[in-house]
């Protein structure tokens, strides 16, 4: 299933998205007020947050070009270097377009 | 707009003006973010109304910037709606965590104050709510706050980005990746994490090859949660959950 990206298609796609999105964020104090939240729950809702990061990253580096993934390789080292995410960014993005300005 | 049911909690003007104010110096931040936000939503060919329109309504930075890989000729809605319900699912726990805090609010106050939860409000209020402050206002004001900063950033972005023709020249189109990539780091507490991500990693690349087109996304991310159902949650992140 698939919506087009027309005006309307695009739209729609987005309320979606908000509808989705603000479940996630009342879901917690609807559920919690009928039956409270288990652990096992909580570790698997844990572990997919994360996971779901790391599905999408993972097909950019594997099919992106070099440019691609030496940005997103500088970005985790300074990430981890400093934990500052606007920085690590910054410099992904410079090491990408370094690299395609040198290596056309 | 004051609360009438009890006298635990309740929500005023001037709390939440107080909670805009500490909320500030990180909302430089965010508006950062949104200019990344919207340069990198119009150059994956949304319209300048539609990427303002989703940070107004969506208002969850990793889940759009997610769905701007999902964004092409045709929207692909199964995996749209799985990575958003995924990337958000996060939510689901910290509102949970203050729901004794905020069940004390009338229920059109307390639904409408945890529609504008984020991240780092919800750190700031779920620290108010610890130390016995009754006041929400850091929720809602800390939101307001927040929205109006990623709004503003938003919309920078789409100015700026609607005049650069050539993205991949600038590394522009890293920009997605290396913020999803910046939130994982930033947001992992502990090292255990690296078990369920390599294997979300390998289900998603095995899925990418012999899936449908889209499905790596719900792929990965169950296959992810599956795993860490077999390991302890982290002591600190289970604290702030719980309390």
């Amino acid at each position: 299933m698939s919506l087009s990206t027309s005006p309307g298609g695009a739209l729609l796609a987005i309320l979606i998205m908000a509808l989705v999105t603000y479940l996630t964020r009342s879901g917690g104090v609807l559920v919690m007020s009928r039956i409270p939240i288990g652990p096992r729950v909580e570790r698997f809702i844990n572990a997919m947050s994360g996971s779901v990061l790391v599905a999408v990253i993972t097909p950019m580096a594997v099919a992106g070009d070099w440019g691609a993934r030496l940005a997103l390789l500088v970005t985790l080292m300074v990430m981890l270097a400093t934990r500052k995410p606007l920085f690590a960014i910054g410099a992904g993005i410079l090491c990408a377009a370094l690299w395609r300005f040198l290596i056309p | 707009m004051t609360s009438s049911r009890s006298s635990d909690a309740r929500l005023d003007r001037a709390g939440t003006l107080d909670g805009m104010r500490r909320m500030a110096p990180l909302c430089l931040f965010v508006v950062a973010f949104g200019l990344a936000f919207g340069v990198a939503a119009v150059q994956r060919g949304l319209s300048e109304l539609e990427t303002l329109l989703m940070s107004a309504l969506v208002f969850a930075g990793a889940s759009q910037f997610a769905a701007l890989e999902l964004w092409g000729p045709e929207i692909p809605l199964v995996a749209l709606v799985a990575s958003t319900f995924a990337i958000n699912a996060r939510h689901l726990l910290m509102s949970a965590s203050l729901y004794p805090w905020l069940r004390g609010l009338p229920p059109r106050q307390r639904y409408l104050s945890v529609g504008l939860m984020s991240d780092s409000n919800w750190a700031l209020a779920a620290d108010d709510y610890r130390r016995g402050v009754n006041n929400v206002g850091m929720l809602v004001g800390g939101g307001l706050a927040l929205w109006l900063a990623w709004l503003l950033g938003t919309l920078l972005g789409v100015v700026f980005g609607s005049g650069i023709t050539e993205p991949e020249r600038y590394g522009l189109d890293v920009i997605m990746g290396c913020f999803l990539l910046s939130m994982l780091v930033g947001g992992a507490r502990s090292l255990t994490m690296l078990i369920p991500w390599s294997v979300a990693a390998m289900a998603a690349i095995a899925a990418m090859y012999w899936l449908p087109p889209h499905s790596h996304v719900i792929v990965g991310a169950l296959a992810g949660g599956l795993v860490g159902l077999w390991f302890p949650i982290d002591r600190e992140r289970h604290k702030e959950a719980r309390t």
